[in-house]
């Protein structure tokens, strides 16, 4: 496949291989003729519906898209969109399109999993996904249940989770899947929720121009067997002190607004234990509370902000772009070392490779 | 080499060291005798470097033009503990004046670097053989380690045979005494020492050695030229001592090989370059996803040396995700290659199922191994055909080839490559590891002559539908193969979507119609039973007069070799007997059903418990008789003819 090049038309760093569409597109475009079978009131709608309406604004050609995505509710996802699409098996979407994207660098590959499909069968490809740095932006549809198996409960569910398969609750800890991309040396993590369409999109943004992987979490509820698993970032009154809104380059506010018109609780570092703690700005003033820096280069502050939420109440929950950093993108690596090899012993010959430096010859 | 034998006497592979010819005085003072074929051993601890050893007697015997068989044998373990049993490593090689085709049962010649290869080996060697031992080796300890409570060397257990105590070790320091190397550094030339020794025993050219150790030492050339001087050490050793009194010529095979440019090649090597030449003649990028295992490893090794032929070689953090990228670089239109022994397959089989119901074309290359389990990773074995037949969930039918020696794994690979992309299936190349390891002369194709595998990627609509909308079909099939169309990603218009659900025949949408679901499981079924395969053929020369064999001999992969030689030997002996082998194992070729129903018995032999006799009585209702071994080790021609001679007397 040669790699088509639109040479000076990108901005986008991460995309810049990647042909750009002839005309304007409209979510109409990226909607594809299959009938949408969620569950009625399913967080995934939102996702969908979201996604839709910002791929216009890549300006990519449609036919250089693809999604690819695993098992579960939510990784039926590529049939609706009139993308190119491979809906796969259980937890392997990341490793089957680390193979399209390091291979076809003019894509803009996207997958879709959800917290079984990416943290329990697939939990060794994204780790590897992600410490690789594949060009790739990882959609992980967290409703903290297994939807699609109806309603076990998943690796990412609170301890004591009462369900068909734990009836006297769940014993196994969770894991926080940005702690765990971070963890996993991720360049780029983001935590977004279904039901705030510009939140998400403004997500969707960073992470479709970062180059590299991107894990976007998405709370995303399952009305059918964990409603409400996330009502207390989305009802309005709880959400002003459970959410923790991250913007790059300001101070971590978030609360009711305090005089100056930002959040009334900020995040300083406790210089006891150089962890991070929420102070009351009225009372202990604003002045040490961080500046959030998604493009810290160390990934300690990032992985302590994302230890903030209570896993059971979802209390001081941090939503945005945790980590932006720039890091070597491995299909970029792997094109370049074809590139070098050329260079170095120029272009494969085939006769000369198949007769080797030690041949002998038989006259008839 | 299979082709153009004279006299059934020359055919007969593995005959006694007796057939041996004096010519007389060769000059120099010492005899010279004549022989129309060898089998040595190299045989020691596993870091006596045995397995170079043995590489690079063979590139000389190649150089030579005899043709030639290799067989190397060593644990699984880098290095098993010195001087035991478990840790011997071996390396046989067979070279000849005419066309053979095995590594041979008995070694004429066996060289011990230790008290352990001596014991371990000495039950293959016949009586009359010649020995060499290190005598430096047979101490106390190194004896009493595997059990000798007296010395062989002199308790007289030898007396059956030629033997030559040589004090390798301490031959090979003497020599590099200018060297100023330490004793244990010095010592480790001894090999090339040996190697020099058996250079000159059988006439071997030199300058292929002298230069391949410069270059793999050019970083060190102190040590390059201590090996060198050891290796020539070795050599005058054997031209100026009492003690070889003879030396052996074996005339080049002329008349074995068809006219040509020969090179020397193994398994793996000839697969990973019918890989590239596929990829070459299809104008396809080829993309390897794999996970380290032996005996399979050399593949991902060679392939990733060949960057410039824009291979892109992924080291996955297992089997499930390397075929799982090979996959997805499938989807992007790439000739897409996953490589792995059993275990791995077993790891891989729910993405072949993926592939299966995708239909894209994804080669997976399993070099088998003795199992089950971790088994015997670095023996060989064929016991993993079930599993590429049937190791699935659902009718998930996958084509398997097998390749039937070393060299003839690169034309598998090529007819693997042009199945995978003309149905667009994924396609199992059965090798094991005794051709993946083994290795003999191979006559270097020459490019124009290779098969042209290009495809057409889908470019535009295929289908109309009633109100005269022209749309694109994934799964709209050619009438012809039953293909469906592989359109790629970045095609305009094309856009569509696939996945492992059930889906209706040509729109490619989910289906869980009861009657779709039926169709598409026939469906994919005929397009694997419909594919193109040559009729297998028999070679049946006493079905020349008209009488014909009783028996049929039907084997496939790696036990080409080892039944052609037996059913040489039966013929030889005056016995009528067919022989046909099969490439193809699904589906097999049209013609099997025939050809087996023609003979009155059918033997099978196998390296597994009889499972392509299995599926042959399954097929065909044929009373196939299996004959198996599983030991890890190729059947030995001897042992096979024997088998046969009962079979047909029965
Ligand atoms: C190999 C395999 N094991 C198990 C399943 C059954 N299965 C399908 S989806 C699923 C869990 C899905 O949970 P999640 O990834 O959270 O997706 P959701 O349905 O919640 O969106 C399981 C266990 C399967 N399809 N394949
Ligand atoms: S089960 Fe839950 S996640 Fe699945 S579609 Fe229904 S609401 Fe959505
Ligand atoms: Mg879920």
């Amino acid at each position: 496949m040669t790699e088509t090049i639109s040479e000076g038309s990108s901005q986008i760093e991460a995309l810049s291989l990647v042909p750009k569409a002839d005309a304007k597109q409209s979510m109409k475009d990226f909607k594809s003729d299959q009938e949408v079978r969620w569950c009625p009131g399913c967080g995934d709608y939102a996702v969908l519906a979201a996604v839709q309406g910002f791929m216009p604004e890549l300006g990519l050609a449609k036919e250089n898209i693809v999604f690819v995505s695993g098992i579960g509710c939510s990784s039926r996802f590529p049939y609706y969109m009139n993308t190119y699409g491979m809906h796969s098996i259980h937890g392997r979407a990341p490793a089957i399109a680390t193979g399209l994207a390091s291979s076809r660098r003019d894509l803009s590959v996207w997958v879709v999993t959800g917290d079984g499909d990416a943290l329990s069968i697939g939990g060794n490809h994204l780790i590897h996904a992600l410490r690789r740095n594949v060009n790739l932006k990882i959609l992980l549809f967290n409703n903290r249940i297994y939807g699609l198996t109806k309603g076990q409960y998943s690796p990412t569910s609170e301890v004591g989770k009462i369900t068909k398969s734990t009836p006297m609750g769940s014993l196994d800890a969770p894991f926080n899947p940005v702690s765990l991309a971070i963890g996993a040396e991720a360049s780029f993590v983001a935590r977004t929720v279904d039901s705030d369409r510009k939140h998400l999109t403004s997500v969707l943004r960073e992470a479709a121009a970062h180059p590299g992987t991107a894990l976007v979490e998405i709370y995303q509820n399952c009305n059918i067997f964990n409603d409400g698993a996330f009502e207390a970032l989305k009802d309005k009154e709880r959400a002003q002190e459970a959410v923790i809104r991250l913007e790059h380059g300001q101070p971590i506010r978030f609360g009711a607004p305090a005089a100056d018109g930002l959040g009334s609780k900020g995040v300083v570092r406790d210089p006891a234990t150089g962890d991070l703690k929420v102070i009351d700005v009225a009372s202990e003033g604003a002045a040490d509370v961080l500046v959030h820096d998604a493009h810290n280069p160390s990934p300690t502050t990032a992985f302590a902000l994302s230890r903030l939420a209570d896993p059971d109440t979802l209390h001081h929950t941090p939503i945005g772009v945790l980590r932006n950093v720039d890091r070597p993108v491995y299909d970029t690596l792997m094109s370049d070392q074809l590139d070098t090899a050329i260079e170095q012993k120029g272009k494969g010959d085939l006769a000369a490779l198949l007769a080797g430096n030690d041949t002998w010859t038989v006259v008839g | 080499m299979t082709s153009q034998v004279s006299s059934p006497a020359e055919q007969a592979d593995g005959a006694l060291v007796g057939e041996q010819r004096a010519s007389g005085d060769g000059g120099g003072g010492k005899e010279v005798r004549r022989l129309d074929r060898v089998i040595i051993r190299f045989a020691g601890d596993s870091g006596d470097g045995m397995q170079l050893t043995g590489d690079r007697f063979t590139s000389e015997t190649a150089s030579f033009g005899n043709d030639l068989s290799t067989l190397p044998n060593f644990p699984a373990e880098i290095r098993a503990p010195a001087g035991t049993l478990p840790g011997v490593s071996s390396f046989q090689l067979h070279f000849a004046d005419h066309d053979i085709l095995t590594p041979g049962d008995a070694p004429n010649v066996l060289v011990a670097m230790n008290p352990a290869a001596l014991k371990a080996n000495l039950a293959d060697v016949p009586r009359g053989a010649e020995i060499i031992v290190n005598t430096d080796e047979f101490t106390k300890r190194p004896m009493a380690k595997v059990g000798y409570a007296t010395s062989p060397l002199e308790d007289g257990s030898l007396s059956a045979y030629n033997v030559h105590p040589v004090p390798l070790t301490t031959l090979t320091i003497e020599a590099l005494k200018e060297f100023g190397l330490s004793r244990k550094e010095a010592e480790r030339s001894k090999n090339m020492f040996a190697l020099g020794l058996l250079s000159w025993m059988y006439h071997r050219p030199t300058e292929g050695t002298e230069k391949f150790l410069r270059s793999k030492f050019a970083k060190k050339p102190e040590i390059a030229e201590a090996n060198v001087t050891a290796f020539r050490a070795g050599w005058n050793f054997g031209e100026t001592t009492e003690d070889f009194a003879v030396s052996y010529e074996v005339a080049p095979a002329t008349k074995a090989f068809p006219t040509g440019t020969y090179r020397n090649i193994s398994g793996n090597l000839a697969l990973s370059y019918g890989l590239v030449a596929a990829s070459q003649q299809a104008d396809l990028p080829l993309y390897l996803g794999s996970y380290p295992i032996t005996p399979a490893s050399d593949i991902l090794h060679e392939l990733s040396k060949h960057k410039n032929f824009g291979v892109r070689t992924f080291q996955a953090e297992d089997e499930i995700a390397g075929i799982g990228a090979a996959l997805g670089a499938a989807f992007g239109g790439a000739l897409a290659v996953t490589t792995t022994s059993g275990p791995g397959v077993a790891l891989k089989s729910e993405t072949i199922g993926l592939a299966v119901s995708l239909e894209l074309p994804l080669l997976i290359v399993d070099i088998q191994r003795g199992g089950p389990s971790t088994g015997l990773p670095t023996k060989t074995e064929q016991a993993d055909l079930l599993q590429a037949m049937f190791g699935r969930n659902g009718e998930a039918p996958v084509p398997i080839v097998a390749p039937q020696t070393p060299a003839d794994c690169f034309d598998a690979a090529l007819d693997a490559a042009r199945i995978a992309l003309t149905y667009r299936t994924p396609v199992f190349l059965l090798s094991d590891g005794y051709l993946a390891n083994g290795s003999e002369p191979w006559r270097i194709p020459d490019v124009d002559e290779l098969p042209d595998l290009r495809v057409q990627f889908a470019s535009g609509t295929n289908h109309q539908l009633a109100d005269g909308t022209e749309v694109f079909w994934p799964y709209k099939r050619d009438e012809q193969t039953l293909a469906r169309p592989w359109a790629v990603p970045g095609t305009p218009g094309l856009e569509h979507r696939i996945g492992g659900i059930e889906k209706q025949d040509g729109t490619g949408n989910i289906s869980y119609d009861p009657a779709n679901h039926d169709f598409m499981v026939r469906t994919r079924q005929a397009k694997i039973d419909g594919i193109d395969v040559p009729d297998v053929e028999v070679d049946d020369p006493a079905g020349e007069d008209g009488k014909g064999a009783g028996t049929l001999v039907l084997g496939w992969g790696s036990t080409y070799g080892p039944i052609t030689a037996a059913v040489r030997r039966v013929r030889g002996a005056g016995e009528r007997i067919a022989q046909a082998h099969l490439r193809h194992l699904n589906p097999f070729p049209r013609n099997l059903g025939d050809v087996l129903r023609r003979y009155d018995k059918v033997i099978v032999p196998e390296m597994n418990l009889g499972q392509l006799a299995t599926l042959l009585r399954a097929k065909y209702l044929v009373d196939a008789r299996s004959h198996t071994q599983v030991s890890g080790m190729p059947f030995k021609a001897e042992q096979l003819a024997e088998v046969f001679k009962e079979a047909i007397n029965d």
